[in-house]
């Protein structure tokens, strides 16, 4: 569509821009959190009387404080305690929570808590757990008839949090008949989202009400829960959300929100509850994963089968993960024709941080194995990895899965695009835009953030490159469940209410644009403000990519909404029926002649209706920018008909400069979005690496992505989604992993979790879009923001495995790691 | 615990963002602790503690400093600046719009930081090379923008102020 600049940048380059964190209420108390110093331990006492004692203190609270409100939540599985009840399940749980006047105060208090543990054997990893006759919950959480999008509790009390199949054909069968089969094992580890303002909480419980703010992407589920737990009609829950510093799916669904809201009711006060990274990773991290890749070919090198196994490592608590499992096995196998397919998934619990949705949410787990294997088989079979990707890639409109929405993308040309871009020479040191319109539509891919800075590959001895590329294709688990309201005001600007978190993706710039293009006003006349489930209309979450598509379509539903009311309101002012009226290029038009039902002139019917007459725009045709002068109405009358501003409408109808219309606009699964996904979330990369065979070292020399959006509402912002998801992905090939040493997390900082810097950014950066209007989105637009990450892992690691010779099995490819494996190459050279 | 809180606090004299400040405050407290509870200057955002990420960089005497891990009572007599500080009235620091300019941000959260470490990198070098960016801005982290478009801030802001320098020249 158009560049334009941001509409949060003023605030956030002046410091203004509002955090919850950021967030004070009055008489407001601090909370520190007493975590569990085990990994798997029944609690056998609690000793806080020297806490409770200390300066500044208000509160000491624990599970068995908290009265009659609910225990644990989970939306899918209700089994997280808000505080641990009778024993902990990681190290890091939460146990206790000081609430006092000050941080330093509950911080300090939370030091003289005593906790008595009864140590029970630690599972922190997936296999063990699976083995193990130790069962991390006792109990099966499942409630008859209880389900979250047709994922319900394991009914069995083992460690197994989610189990889940997708098959179609007999995959052993053609297995067993295949010319060729290929295996691979990979190991995704356990990755830590690391959004920079970490979780946080502000609770303010009062009879009958509670306000929360905080860090959710999500309110309206976050509502939902603290209804539940509070027994709150949904009403009563206020969740507001103000700028999040980062999100990427790790503040999804609930997190500190219920600890918080409790010890508010606990403590009677307002309570902040802050996490440090420490805190944070225990909150919440992503499902590690084995998955092992068999795939069959025939004599032509075309799938006939593939058989994979997914098996989770998803931590104490299950929340998202297993949802998070089921969409992992829809995209393991990714978007080729296989005629023979079964994938089997396992969640599994263990004494570790739980895992819950992370950018990409389940597909870069799958797509690790899935993607190398096809590298693999190349190898093996003799073929160039991007021609046999070719010979396997569905077309546009085929069926990825049975009963879902048809491949909306063309990857083929994708694959293209990215074979083009790591074709071509790089651009000059000087000045290397090395931007590229993409193929097809892209032709109008905006310039810029142009200017990215390129750096000249030195090729050195004891350096190897290799290159890779990598697809995916993501069911988007977009529910269309999304209503936006756009309110005109007497000037004809308009504020748009959204429940949709502004996390840094820009929603707030994409969905303005999109109100401004539908009501044919400026951007500067679109206001888009926070969302807060007191004012803002129900959103179902903001995930899954889903914004520009689905909250776009109901802006535009909303808008239509507000031409509709337009067109009523002129018609009652003008005393014409309404199908008199139209809107069109900006001004509802007033027709004349006589089709009126009373057979008047038009110039009489335009005439009634208002006490202070009506005003022909004169000269409005088709330019929407007609002012009015003044309220009062000056009014006149034209036998032609008249064109009139929205602003027009509004002022004559209220017979005032005041007054305000409402559209509303609502998407539910219908229409466009009837069949789901509403978009395939599309992945498409290529990676050049150069390693270094002294010490291991993995540096990323090309990085090309392919936006494959349908239509860029803000070509910038799209760059800006796939640069970012793309670095995260680099830092999950190359440095991020949480470590267990025992029951506890060895790393929980900054400074041994590594995540990528400025300076580990690729050399050579090419980002195309690809815009060919294959969306059900707005000007046929499809979700951005995860896909870009989602293939990255898999492709460094065949890029690395094609310049060492040995192909890598487990993430990240550290430098010890890849040292080791030179070792292991027998390549001569 | 002492339980006293006039041993364990101290007076400061500091200039914070131009403005003359005396203020009691307990040891303990960190620079960004000051800033954002005490003196409602939130633009500071914290978020590593432990000086790897830079969301927390203001200038002190000039200097970048880890506010989260720099005590507030080794202020006196210096002279602070935070990312509230950098525009005069309603004019933006050049620095400020490039990062505009380059859509340099995203969530936001590590902007402030990012932003005070540029204005001390073109304080001390006007004219930075690609290295010298690389070298100076590898100690704040970004998740969001895959730090391309910050460097190409940076260098949109060092040509601003260059242009600017020229033009007060003239």
């Amino acid at each position: 569509m158009t560049a334009a600049p941001r509409r949060d940048a003023w605030e956030k380059v002046t410091g203004r821009a509002q955090y919850a964190v950021d967030m004070a209420l009055p008489n407001m108390a601090h909370a520190a959190v007493v975590r569990s110093e085990r990994g798997h331990a029944r609690i056998a006492g609690i000793d806080r009387a020297e806490a409770a004692a200390a300066p500044g203190v208000i509160a000491v609270v624990t599970a068995d404080d908290l009265g009659d409100l609910g225990r644990r939540f989970g939306h899918i599985v209700p089994d997280h305690p808000i505080l641990a009840v009778d024993k902990v399940r990681y190290y890091g749980e939460p146990v206790a929570v000081v609430v006092a006047e000050t941080p330093h105060q509950a911080a300090d208090a939370a030091e003289l808590v005593w906790v008595d543990y009864d140590d029970l054997p630690a599972l922190t990893d997936a296999a063990g757990a699976l083995a193990s006759d130790v069962l991390i919950h006792e109990q099966s959480y499942a409630e008859p008839g209880e389900a979250f999008l047709g994922v319900a509790p394991a009914p069995s009390a083992d460690n197994v949090a989610h189990r889940d199949e997708l098959a179609w054909g007999d995959a052993e069968a053609a297995l067993a008949a295949a010319a060729t089969v290929v295996e691979t094992t990979a190991t995704f580890p356990l990755v830590y989202g690391y959004a920079m303002e970490t979780y946080n909480a502000l609770a303010d419980w009062q009879p009958g009400t509670l306000h929360v703010i905080s860090t959710a992407q999500h309110p309206l589920m976050v509502r939902k829960e603290l209804a539940r737990i509070f027994s709150l009609p949904l009403a009563a829950v206020r969740v507001e959300v103000p700028y999040i510093g980062g999100g990427y799916g790790s503040k999804s669904y609930t997190k500190l929100e219920p600890l918080a809201a409790a010890v508010s009711w606990a403590a009677g006060r307002p309570v902040k509850v802050t996490t440090d990274i420490e805190a944070a990773m225990y909150t919440t991290r992503a499902d590690g994963a084995v998955v092992t890749v068999r795939t069959g070919f025939d004599a032509d090198a075309r799938i006939c089968a593939r058989d994979i196994d997914i098996r989770f490592d998803t931590g104490a608590y299950a929340d998202n993960s297993p949802l998070v499992l089921t969409k992992s096995i829809n995209r393991s196998f990714g978007p080729y024709r296989v005629p023979n397919l079964r994938v089997r998934g396992t969640a599994v619990y263990t004494n570790t941080s739980p895992a819950s949705s992370y950018r990409g949410f389940g597909a870069p787990q799958g797509a690790l194995a899935g993607e190398l294997n096809i590298d693999m088989a190349a190898d093996r079979l003799g073929i160039d990895p991007v021609e046999l990707r070719r010979r396997n890639l569905l077309a546009p409109g085929d069926t990825i899965i049975d009963g879902k929405r048809p491949l909306d993308a063309d990857l083929v040309a994708d694959l293209d695009a990215i074979v083009a871009a790591l074709d071509r020479p790089a651009p000059s040191r000087a000045h290397a835009p090395d931007h590229v319109a993409g193929n097809a539509s892209a032709a109008d891919a905006a310039p810029a953030p142009d200017a990215v800075p390129v750096h000249d590959a030195a090729p050195e001895p004891g350096t190897l490159r290799g290159r890779a590329v990598a697809v995916t294709a993501s069911d988007a688990g977009a529910s269309p469940i999304s209503t936006a309201q756009v309110r005109m005001h007497a000037d004809g600007s308009v504020t748009l209410l959204v429940s949709s978190t502004e996390m840094g993706q820009g929603s707030r710039t994409a969905l303005a644009q999109i109100a401004a293009r539908e009501l044919h006003v400026d951007l500067d006349a679109v206001a888009v403000g926070q969302s807060d489930t007191r004012y803002t209309p129900f959103e179902w979450t903001t995930g899954a990519s889903r914004t520009t598509t689905v909250v776009g379509l109901a802006v535009q539903a909303a808008c239509a909404d507000l031409w509709n009311n337009l067109r009523e309101r002129a018609a009652e002012s003008a005393g014409v029926p309404v199908d008199r009226t139209e809107a069109r290029d900006g001004l509802v038009h007033v027709l004349s002649g006589d089709a009126g039902e009373d057979g008047a002139g038009a110039g009489a019917g335009l005439g009634v209706g208002t006490g202070t007459g009506t005003r022909v725009a004169a000269g409005a045709s088709g330019s929407g920018s007609v002012s009015v002068a003044g309220a009062s109405g000056s009014g006149s009358v034209s036998a032609a008909g008249s064109a009139l501003t929205p602003a027009e409408v509004i002022r004559q109808w209220f017979g005032a400069d005041a007054g305000e219309v409402v559209g509303v606009g609502v998407i539910r699964r219908d229409g466009a979005t009837e069949m789901l996904p509403p978009f395939w979330e599309i992945g498409a990369v290529g990676v050049e690496v150069a390693v270094d065979t002294a010490t291991g070292e993995v540096a990323v020399e090309h990085l090309v992505t392919v936006g494959d959006v349908g239509h860029a509402v803000n070509p910038d912002l799209v760059k800006g989604q796939d640069l970012g998801a793309a670095t995260q992905g680099l830092g999950i090939a190359l440095w991020e992993e949480m470590v267990y040493d025992g029951e506890q997390l060895t790393n929980p900082n900054l400074i041994e979790y590594r995540v990528p810097r400025l300076r580990d950014t690729p050399r050579r950066i090419t980002s195309v879009l690809a815009e060919r209007g294959d969306g059900a989105g707005p000007y046929g637009a499809k979700g951005a923001g995860e896909g870009a990450l989602n293939p990255v892992p898999a492709a460094v690691a065949a890029a690395v495995g094609r310049a060492i010779g040995v192909w890598p099995t487990e993430l990240p490819l550290t430098p010890p790691r890849v040292w080791s494996l030179l070792q292991q190459a027998s390549k001569p050279g | 615990m002492t339980g006293s809180q006039a041993a364990t606090s101290t007076v400061v004299r500091v200039r914070v963002n131009g403005r003359d400040r005396e203020l009691l405050v307990p040891v303990r407290l960190t620079v960004a602790e000051l800033l954002r509870d005490r003196l409602g200057l939130t633009g500071t955002k914290v978020s590593c503690e432990m000086q790897v990420c830079g969301a927390c960089t203001v200038l002190v005497d000039g200097n970048p400093v880890s506010s989260c891990t720099t005590l507030a009572c080794d202020l006196d007599g210096t002279e602070v600046l935070t990312v509230e500080g950098l525009a005069r009235g309603r004019d933006l620091h050049p620095v400020q719009e490039a990062f505009m300019a380059a859509n340099a941000l995203q969530c936001g959260f590590c902007t402030p930081g990012f932003i005070m470490m540029a204005v001390a990198l073109l304080d001390a070098d006007p004219d930075p090379d690609s290295e010298a960016i690389r070298e100076w801005m590898d100690g704040n982290l970004c998740r969001c923008t895959g730090y391309a478009p910050i460097e190409t801030a940076v260098t949109v802001a060092a040509s601003r102020l260059a242009a600017a320098t020229a033009e007060d020249g003239q």
